[in-house]
């Protein structure tokens, strides 16, 4: 190891030669806000090793951040104790801060800095000497590849830019320790895998240990090891290829020739043995709780056609597997939160089924009208045969509907322009969206997702070309198309210091719902989201999972015809993710078109088709089987949707800078 | 030997942190706006636009029988430089006026004005003042007072008989002798202005650094916390110098206010005032995590009680006693003592020692708390 060669870092600590950079022991942590007390850490120990890159995985409110900060020693623990490279971080914190570096959420630059300037400002804080800075800055700009960009201010980096330039500050005097907090949060994939690889190299040539935190689970599989942490608790430690192994032999990709495929999806999450099921593109991914073989036959009684295949399994499997176990034991288990239900004590397959068969109340009164006809090929028995069984009791949508074929498109855009000064955040987009279709734009942050959100919502003006939403254009025909939408912000839009039933009450009243129709919608959303039982909790006390399951239900409160979700599930652990796209399907399958944005790959394979946004402009456009077949080559015989978009960028990238 | 490094390391992260803080001094807009603008601002509204003295007031004469002595009369009104006579042919008029805001008070000479004049227990001339501001009411009822009272003697010698008024009053204004307002309100936003840059603006911008997640990079750096207090202290301090400078010449130059006392008792002084007012925007760092809050909180802890319970506008001796007290815990309510002397009446020790001396004791309370409160940890 090359660290001990700068004159200001304390001496190197004597545990180095034990082989654990940090030890986590029976840590405990709470904050009190206001009345309310929140358990951040429960009981948690853990040790991280040497010259490796661990991940702390877990969704948001895990108590990641939180863990970081005490490692750091910006917190103090309320019980147990967080050794860091030998130190204690609690009292010595000064010499714990003097030998890691620490890139905070939001990278923690001075954006009216220069990035010069903010290496400069960082090797002053670091105690770097000034002979051998120049080095030092050399090496650090041409890994960040910011070599260019010194004098350019931080401000006006791109994401990518400005998380490599925090990256560089962490490390402009060589730590022993880094610890990133959410690295790759607001990152486009490319960006993202570049950092990935500036990681691994600091580990393979400088030898630096990694504590890095994030709440995705495909990034956790490429640490060397993981420690999951849901709900303040541990779940479990370990090489994510071990705890993924666990689970081999027991996940399929499933189809069924002519069945839709949120049918299907529907149907296996309720058939007995089944722990997990989720849309992939065209097929639905099964994950079974044992590793026997599955029987179709009692799996999907009556269903004709069924092509399994077995697959092998990803972390998130294991992931959804322990969370699942730990809310089975800890059912009777003491709450670490004052909330009745805080997302899960109920088992969750059972949960799944309700909210399927409850959904199915839901009819959109636009939308019942004109219902369309099941369309099922002949030979095969769907949900129709078996309505004791099957939830779907509604007419299903058109699984292979493309767009403009089968009805008239309900979302129209064509040449779509807004501009801010000279910066086109949409540029030129046309896309169709017909009725019952999942419609996603996938794209990283500021690639105009939410511009055009708004625009489709009647926010914000065009700068130029047409849109209509349900018939009209939400600029002029405000008031009477308005009502047809619903629109669920990432941020929620809940009155945090609302109860649950006066959110409901004001946004029923906000939609003009009066005397019987507004108690029965109230009364409908209470029941259909589980809310009733905290219909008198402050909106703001809520868990994660609950809250958007009530900002939902807001938006539901007036029965539109189309649902606009802008980022719905970032931040939500899986099973929240799994239960909120459940109640997503039955509306489509209802006959509500669903406009979806995402940064998120995964959730991009649950629409039925998505556009994939950059920098304004629409790359592609397709299913997300159709979009994943293009980037097929050679090397990648199986790409996933990442591939695929990283793949689409760097196309766009190379066309832009030939031309 | 590791102390030696210590304290080289420790100048050199100083170095990094107030280099830093000049930067965004000048590229920030809204620093410049509060250092800068916001003083030049106040200065020209309070120096050319906010007077307390009452000039060129709007007066309706109504005269309703004209003869040579309502001519004489009414003329006085035209050489006043306190008052501007319109004239209306009735009293109804002249009230609707009034009503309207277009004159602040009426004078009403009744047909029988020369009859009176000659009566010893008449009231010849009838005046009503617009009463929603006591202050100018009182003013200009005592500016037509005068204008009577003048003409009354003049009137009088005219017709040579002896004019007696009961007791004459001789003034002298001292330390003031124009009486003119701008005189004691420019120095007084001195204060105000010191207020601005040491309280609002350290208060906000460490705000920011709380928000925009700064803050916590800065902290898992081996800085201490006192470096980083000593870190803001000194760019701000340098800033607010600067802001006294500004308005200091412009009080001298462009206002014409007199400096009787010392330069240097007044930067001494004002020197002392800026650390308790960065001590109090530090202070509520320390509670205020976000722009807002801070802003909201150094505004009604600092900038308003500096403007209403200092003594700049209002004087603090016709307050209610309750209201005397609270006074004190006003670090303005010192300092404005101290620049009114400096500026008007001279180094009167009496009033700058005892003063100087409680700016001395606030700053090194704020700053005792400060220095106490913060610790490097994030809650």
């Amino acid at each position: 190891m090359n660290t001990a060669s700068h004159d200001s870092a304390p001496p190197a600590p004597a545990m180095q030669d034990s082989g654990v950079a940090l030890a986590v022991n029976q840590l405990s942590k709470s904050f009190h806000i206001g009345e309310r007390r929140i358990q951040a850490l429960h009981d948690v120990s853990f040790s991280v090793r040497h010259g490796v890159v661990t991940g702390l995985v877990g969704p948001d409110a895990a108590g990641k951040t939180t863990l970081m900060r005490l490692a750091a020693g910006l917190l103090v623990p309320d019980g147990g104790a967080i050794t860091v490279l030998g130190l204690d971080a609690a009292t010595q914190s000064l010499a714990v801060q003097g030998a890691i570096g620490y890139m905070p959420q939001r990278f923690g630059l001075y954006e009216d800095l220069s990035v010069q300037e903010n290496l400069d400002l960082y090797a002053d804080l670091q105690g770097v000497p000034e002979s051998t800075r120049e080095q030092r800055y050399r090496e650090l700009m041409h890994m960040a590849g910011l070599a260019p960009f010194g004098k350019r201010l931080a401000g006006q980096l791109s994401g990518g830019m400005k998380q490599k330039l925090g990256l560089a500050c962490a490390l402009v005097r060589q730590p022993q320790l880094l610890l990133l907090d959410e690295p790759t949060v607001g990152v486009d994939p490319v960006s993202r895998r570049e950092l990935w690889e500036i990681v691994y190299r600091l580990v393979r040539e400088q030898g630096t240990s990694v504590l890095l935190t994030t709440a995705y689970l495909d990034e956790a599989e490429r640490c060397d090891e993981v420690v999951l942490l849901h709900e303040g608790r541990l779940l479990d430690q370990g090489a994510p290829v071990v705890l993924r192994e666990t689970m081999r032999g027991r996940s399929y990709r499933v189809t069924v020739a002519g069945m839709d495929k949120r049918t299907l999806q529907s149907r296996i999450a309720q058939a007995p043995g089944v722990m997990d099921a989720l849309i992939q593109g065209d097929h639905v991914r099964m994950v079974m709780q044992n590793d026997t073989p599955p029987d179709y036959a009692a799996l999907l009684p009556g269903v004709e056609g069924v092509k399994a295949e077995a697959v092998p399994p990803r972390f998130e499997d294991s992931f959804v597997a322990l969370i699942k176990g730990k809310d089975r034991s800890d059912a009777s288990a003491p709450e670490s939160t004052p909330l009745p239900d805080p997302g899960g004590t109920t088992s969750h397959s059972t949960r799944l089924a309700k909210v399927a068969s409850q959904v199915a109340g839901y009819l959109p009164e636009g939308a019942r009208g004109q219902s369309r006809r099941v369309r099922l090929r002949t030979g095969i028995n769907g949900a129709q045969a078996h309505p004791t069984t099957a939830p779907e009791n509604a007419p299903l949508p058109d699984p292979t509907a493309e767009s403009g074929q089968s009805a008239a498109p309900v979302i129209e855009v064509h040449n779509l322009q807004r501009r801010f000064g000279d910066f086109y955040a949409v540029n030129n987009i046309s896309f169709e969206v017909s009725q019952g279709e999942v419609f996603g734009l996938l794209g990283a942050n500021g690639a105009g997702k939410s511009t055009t959100f708004r625009m489709l919502c009647g926010l914000l003006p065009p700068s130029g070309g047409t849109l209509r939403v349900a018939g009209a254009d939400l600029r002029h025909a405000a008031a009477a198309a308005r009502a047809r939408i619903g629109y669920m912000s990432q941020k929620f839009s809940l009155y945090g210091n609302l109860s649950v039933a006066e959110n409901l009450r004001f946004f029923s009243s906000a939609y003009d719902l009066t005397g019987m129709r507004r108690t029965r919608r109230i009364q409908w959303a209470l029941d259909e989201f589980e809310l009733a039982a905290m219909a008198d909790i402050t909106s703001g006390d809520l868990s994660l999972g609950y809250k958007q399951r009530l900002a939902l239900a807001c938006a539901l409160m007036h029965e539109p015809e189309i649902l606009f979700l802008d980022e719905p599930t970032s931040g939500v652990d899986p099973l929240a993710r799994r239960e909120f796209w459940s109640r997503i399907n039955a509306l489509a399958g209802q006959g509500v078109t669903v406009m979806v944005t995402t940064h998120f790959m995964e959730e991009a394979e649950y629409c039925d088709r998505l556009a994939v946004m950059a920098a304004g402009e629409i790359l592609t456009m397709g299913t997300p089987g159709a979009i994943k077949a293009e980037a097929r080559s050679a090397a990648l015989p199986e790409p996933t949707m990442e591939d695929a978009f990283i793949g689409l960028i760097m196309a766009h990238d190379e066309q832009r800078t030939a031309a | 030997m590791s102390g030696e490094i210590r304290t080289g390391s420790a100048r050199m992260r100083l170095r990094g942190l107030i280099r830093k803080e000049f930067l965004q001094i000048v590229r920030d807009p809204s620093s410049i706006a509060i250092a800068f603008l916001m003083p030049i601002i106040l200065l020209l509204l309070f120096g050319y636009g906010v007077s307390l003295d009452s000039e060129h007031v709007p007066v309706a004469l109504v005269v309703e029988k004209s003869n040579a002595d309502t001519i004489d009369f009414t003329s006085r009104f035209e050489h006043s430089k306190y008052l501007v006579p319109s004239y209306y042919a009735s009293t109804r008029e002249a009230e609707q006026a009034m009503m309207a805001g277009r004159v602040n008070a009426i004078v009403v000479l009744r047909q029988d004005f020369g009859r009176t004049l000659r009566q010893s227990d008449g009231a010849p001339i009838q005046l009503i003042v617009n009463g929603v501001d006591a202050n100018t009411a009182r003013i200009i009822s005592g500016y037509v007072q005068g204008v009577w009272g003048n003409w009354l003697a003049h009137y009088a010698e005219q017709r040579g008989q002896k004019f007696e008024a009961p007791v004459e009053l001789q003034q002298r204004v001292w330390f003031n002798s124009e009486l003119r307002s701008r005189n004691f309100l420019v120095p007084g936003l001195v204060a105000l202005i010191m207020t601005l840059i040491g309280a609002l603006l350290t208060a906000m911008v460490m705000a920011r650094e709380w928000e925009r997640g700064t803050m916590e990079a800065l902290l898992v750096t081996p800085l201490s916390m006192r470096e980083v207090i000593v870190g803001k202290l000194l760019p701000y301090f340098v800033l607010g110098m600067g802001g006294l400078a500004l308005a200091v010449s412009m009080s001298l130059f462009l206002f014409g206010v007199p400096l009787r006392g010392s330069l240097w008792v007044l930067i001494v002084t004002s020197a002392l005032f800026l650390v308790a007012a960065l001590g109090m925007g530090l202070l509520i760092s320390t509670i205020a995590r976000s722009q807002f809050v801070a802003g909201q909180l150094a505004l009604i802890t600092t900038f308003l009680p500096a403007f209403l319970l200092s003594g700049f506008i209002f004087d603090i001796g016709s307050m209610p006693p309750v209201v005397q007290v609270i006074t004190h815990i006003v670090a303005a309510r010192y300092y404005i003592a101290i620049l009114q002397t400096v500026f008007l009446a001279g180094n009167d020790w009496s009033v700058i020692v005892p003063n100087a001396l409680a700016l001395v004791a606030m700053a090194t309370i704020f700053l005792g708390i400060t220095w106490k409160k913060s610790r490097k940890r994030l809650e």
